[in-house]
């Protein structure tokens, strides 16, 4: 007999409920307003009374309105069909809703229960089997989608029985397990996972070492993030958060991308929608949206949904990576997952801890982060969550407590600056304050030198430290004048703005600029470096400024130009003989 | 205002007053319902078994625990129709032009959100003819983008002569805390311009209750998705002054006993307004575009109001006195308008894109030259010709009394860039450098 209750007591959407039997902790239970049944969580229990988080609008509940408790936490349905698919934060396929309006209460189901999928088995009666192993495959698209163990079942069991390849809906029989204390389960092609629980069926989390390709030179080059790694972009609004993610959403290196608008723009995720089924991906030659999966709760729908958001974005990554698969996952903006937990801890009348976040906002953070990686399965095959997340800072100031709990815990930082967005220097990432930890493993330096070039991390080095002195001489030039320093100090100055603008800076909305494969970015960087440690001949520093534009606007031209093609070719051979005219032999 | 029906209980037995709300036993009452005390509107805010906290409105001066308590059984609700064109109503949509009682179909105000894959994606361009704003920062239908000015500066005209160019097929003004003198000058203009029969306002003067504003988005915003979705119509809705309902918001959290974040700011303050902008919408026939007005203090971004507005809008229009020209502008360096991308160089001409960025990124090398000349810096020949860019630039294309086709402005830019810059300084691609770069006329 599953738990009943009745509404005590609102505040906009935090209900007290009183209770006639045993609840837990984050349980799900349904709230009955008229002909609709409004999802809430329980997030505090005290005797008799649970506090639940509505994931809809409270607006017209009544004292006394009945409930229904679930017995299961918040959980999501995986299996075959979610490729492409547009969710809300609770996993409602919004493309099965009726109405230009979201409806409060609708429910729809993230997949269809009646497709047939042609199901192969993987194994057969008698094999020994956990959970997360691969019981046979469906065709999802281009993809081998795997038929898994549940990910709830302990320990060891037997495969009874399994059926025999042939088209079977999510919903029927493919096999019957046994454990040793003779316990049967009964699988189907769908299972259920709660979001909040981690999916742990692999052998261990091995070192992260293979670059990921984005296709975004600051990142790929100069702070690079790995396969199973972790990456957060701090950045005021208007310096590019967005276009960044979507920017890397588009061209990296993955399997599989999935995609959580938490509580930002609507038209931002429209663009996405009506955008990825028309564009290719660069790699496969499929559409972008065949390999795209969106997690959608803008900022005007339910707060609480928001924090579940990402969560039911995270477990479908690990679902997906357990078939062996790299999958990308992307969340913009965490700072608005943790307003939401400041606006229910606020509700709670808990006490606040910084800027009035709650206090465990630390730890939520860091366990979250903890879910990306890369992990080796049962069977030996690898796969890999890498997960970028955004952070808006409340006023720009990258002290708050949101910004500095990621900080902690991501592996890469990219900090966007409002300098560089004012002065339109796109993507804003200030490429000095931003930091790779990845540059500093072993294993990556070895990847690096084994696959780029062997020099490479030095190379990486030296440009950055040709940005850091170039600043550096800006702001002598700027305390002691023009004319007051070496001439050396402009040459330095304008080096640093040669490597900005020749390749820090990359042009979103130019078809070939905005996105750099990793051979070119290794040509570019060549051809700067070797501009960098050059020395030139300057009589005097009004010299420096127009010498290092022209070759800046040849560098501009060929990364607007198709590689190693005729017109690249001529900007270069302009670029080489603007060189020559002054460069010291 | 509103009549109770034969059958509603009326309670005359409060038990608790603060300055903004007042607590008593009621049975069957609904969360958001409204309700009637002494007259004045309220609407229920909390429920604890049987105690029903409500937020009066107009406050609570006045009010003896032993008045009426009549509720209403419902949100509060507009009542929507083709009696909203050409009027002028107080934030409980009251007549406040001497015309009749507003009639039509009930809605609640306040309403769901749009499911997102219905949207479509903004693709019609709104041309103002103010350069910096078309130019620089172009703005699309669908779109929600605040002025950020500062109290003093003409924000009410330049909106209200955007309004009127923006060619939209209905203006709805909700208008918080507005001066007496804000109001009439807005019902002058639109009555000048002979637009009234598109009009519809929404207005809380500075001497109604702050409380009150509260409900002039939901308002404004309701009487838009009638007019968007049912009869298909563009609609441009102005919010002004945002700030002004900010400030109400943190009235009530305040009083609700509920602990503020930063800048003494509710917690919700980012779902709140989020609510508000994001009614923004392109649909297939029918748009609803939000321009409103952020008041800023000391041109401070970082406060929590114009910081959480900015993370929600798709932009911002940043205003400020130019005094080199001595007029005002829209900061180039500060405005954005994120949606720009959709229709720029594809419903204006292609080298649009980037002669914006050339521009932008020319005066902004003039206000570094600036820098060094107030530090007492010799300027270098370029610097010179920057800072003689930026006049020009600043006097012909950026201040807000400009009135000028797109086209036109592109050529202007172009004019200046060959008057002071070479080829290789503008750093254009090389095609559109081809075919624009600006020949003296032969």
């Amino acid at each position: 007999m599953a738990t009943k209750g009745q509404i005590v007591g609102v505040v906009s959407n935090l209900v007290t409920i009183e209770v006639d039997g045993p609840v837990s902790q984050n349980e799900i239970c349904y709230i009955a307003l008229d002909d609709v049944k409004l999802k809430a969580e329980v997030i505090k229990i005290q005797g008799k009374y649970a506090f639940a988080q509505v994931f809809e609008s409270t607006r017209g509940l009544k004292v006394g309105s009945f409930v229904e408790f679930t017995t299961h936490m918040l959980e999501i349905e995986l299996g075959p069909g979610i490729l492409s698919q547009k969710y809300d934060g609770l996993q409602n396929d919004l493309e099965a809703m009726n109405g230009l309006f979201l409806k409060r209460g609708e429910i729809t189901s993230a997949f269809s229960h009646s497709k047939k999928w042609e199901f192969t088995p993987l194994l057969k009666a008698g094999d020994k089997v956990r959970a997360g192993d691969w019981l046979g495959e469906v065709i999802e698209g281009w993809l081998k989608h795997k038929i898994m163990v549940p990910f709830v079942l302990e320990g060891t069991w037997v495969i009874e029985s399994i059926v025999a390849a042939g088209s079977y809906t999510v919903k029927e029989k493919i096999a019957v397990l046994k454990n040793s204390k003779g316990k049967v389960e009964q699988i189907t092609m769908s299972q259920y996972c709660p979001v909040k629980i981690p999916i742990h069926a692999y052998q261990n989390k091995p070192i992260a070492f293979k670059p990921l390709e984005t296709g975004v030179r600051l990142i790929d080059t100069i702070n690079p993030i790995v396969e199973g790694g972790t990456a957060f972009i701090p950045g005021p609004f208007g310096c590019g958060k967005t276009v960044l993610q979507h920017l890397i959403a588009a061209n990296a290196d993955v399997d599989l991308v999935i995609i959580t608008a938490c509580g930002e723009r609507a038209n931002e995720v429209v663009e996405i929608f009506k955008e990825y089924p028309e564009l290719d991906d660069p790699r496969t030659g499929r559409k972008l949206m065949e390999r795209t999966i969106i997690i959608c709760n803008t900022s005007n729908m339910p707060v609480a949904a928001r924090e579940a958001s990402v969560y039911t974005a995270m477990t479908i990554a690990e679902y997906y990576r357990q078939m062996g698969l790299k999958i990308l996952l992307l969340a913009d903006s965490t700072s608005r997952w943790a307003q939401a937990l400041r606006e229910m801890s606020n509700r709670m009348e808990e006490l606040p801890g910084p800027d009035a976040f709650p206090m465990d906002l630390p730890a939520v953070v860091a366990n979250f982060y903890s879910r990306a990686g890369l992990v080796e399965l049962f069977n030996g095959d690898f796969g890999s969550v890498t997960f970028i997340g955004t952070v808006s800072p409340a006023g720009g100031n990258l002290k708050e407590p949101v910004t500095e709990s990621t900080k902690k815990v991501a592996r890469c930082f990219h900090a966007l600056s409002q300098q560089r967005a004012d002065s339109k220097r796109y993507p804003a990432i200030d490429a000095i304050e931003s930091y790779s930890k990845y540059l500093e493993y072993k294993e990556v330096q070895e990847y690096m030198q084994a696959n780029f070039e062997p020099h490479w991390v030095e190379k990486i080095a030296y440009i950055k430290n040709v940005l850091l002195r170039g600043k550096e001489a800006y702001e002598q030039i700027n305390i002691l004048g023009d004319d007051s320093v070496p001439v050396e100090y402009h040459q330095r100055y304008w080096k640093s703005e040669l490597v900005d603008f020749g390749f820090l800076q990359q042009d979103a909305f130019d078809k070939i600029d905005k996105a750099t494969n990793m051979q070119r970015q290794r040509y570019m960087l060549d051809l700067l470096h070797k501009i960098c440690i050059s020395e030139f001949d300057f009589t005097g520093f009004a010299e420096v400024n127009p010498y290092f534009k022209k070759m800046i606007n040849q560098i501009r031209q060929m990364n607007y130009s198709e590689f190693q093609q005729k017109k690249f070719k001529g900007f270069e051979d302009e670029l080489q003989s603007i060189l020559m005219e002054r460069k010291k032999t | 205002m509103h009549q109770a029906s034969a059958f509603t209980t009326v309670y005359t037995k409060i038990e608790q007053i603060t300055k903004a709300t007042c607590s008593l036993r009621a049975k069957n009452v609904m969360n958001e319902e409204m309700a009637i005390i002494d007259g004045r509107a309220a609407q229920v805010v909390k429920m604890q078994g049987d105690l029903v906290t409500l937020q009066i409105f107009s406050g609570t001066q006045g009010i003896a625990t032993d008045v009426d308590v009549i509720f209403l059984g419902e949100p509060p609700t507009l009542k929507v129709g083709p009696d909203l064109c050409g009027r002028f109503f107080n934030a409980y949509s009251q007549p406040i032009d001497g015309g009749p009682e507003l009639e039509g179909k009930k809605v609640p105000i306040g309403g769901p959100s749009v499911n997102p894959v219905r949207r479509q994606q903004p693709s019609e361009l709104i041309s103002t003819g103010i350069a910096g704003i078309d130019l620089n920062n172009t703005l699309v239908s669908g779109q929600k983008i605040p002025f950020f000015a500062d109290p003093n500066e003409p924000f009410n005209q330049v909106m209200a002569s955007v309004a009127l160019r923006a060619g939209a097929d209905r203006i709805i003004l909700g208008g918080m805390g507005l001066s007496n003198d804000d109001y009439l000058y807005y019902r002058r203009t639109f009555e000048d311009a002979g637009v009234l029969e598109k009009i519809t306002c929404f207005v809380n003067t500075n001497d109604d209750s702050p409380v009150e504003r509260l409900l002039i988005p939901d308002m404004a915003l309701t009487a838009a998705e009638y007019f968007a979705v049912e009869k298909k119509e563009d609609v441009l809705v102005l919010l002004t002054d945002m700030t002004l309902f900010c400030d109400a918001l943190s009235i009530v959290s305040n009083r609700m006993d509920q602990i503020p974040s930063k800048d003494s700011m509710p917690g919700s303050l980012y779902s709140d307004l989020a609510k508000i902008y994001e009614k923004a919408v392109q649909f297939e026939k029918g748009s609803i575009t939000i321009i409103a007005v952020t008041t800023l203090s000391g041109g401070d971004i970082t406060h929590a109001i114009p910081d959480n507005t900015g993370y929600i809008t798709e932009g911002q229009l940043f205003l400020r006195k130019d005094t080199d020209i001595s007029k005002i502008i829209v900061d180039p360096f500060r405005s954005l308008s994120r949606l720009k991308q959709l229709v720029i160089g594809k419903r204006t001409r292609e080298d649009h894109p980037q002669v914006m960025n050339a521009g932008v990124r020319l005066y902004a090398d003039a206000a570094y030259a600036k820098t060094k000349q107030q530090n007492g810096f010799d300027l270098t020949d370029y610097d010179q010709r920057t800072l003689k860019f930026a006049f020009d630039y600043a006097q012909k294309l950026l201040a807000i009394d400009i009135n000028i086709d797109i086209d036109l402005m592109l050529d202007t830019s172009w004019k200046l860039f060959a008057k002071y810059f070479s080829k290789d300084e503008i750093g254009i691609k090389k095609e559109l450098m081809d075919k624009y770069w600006h020949k003296e006329d032969e």
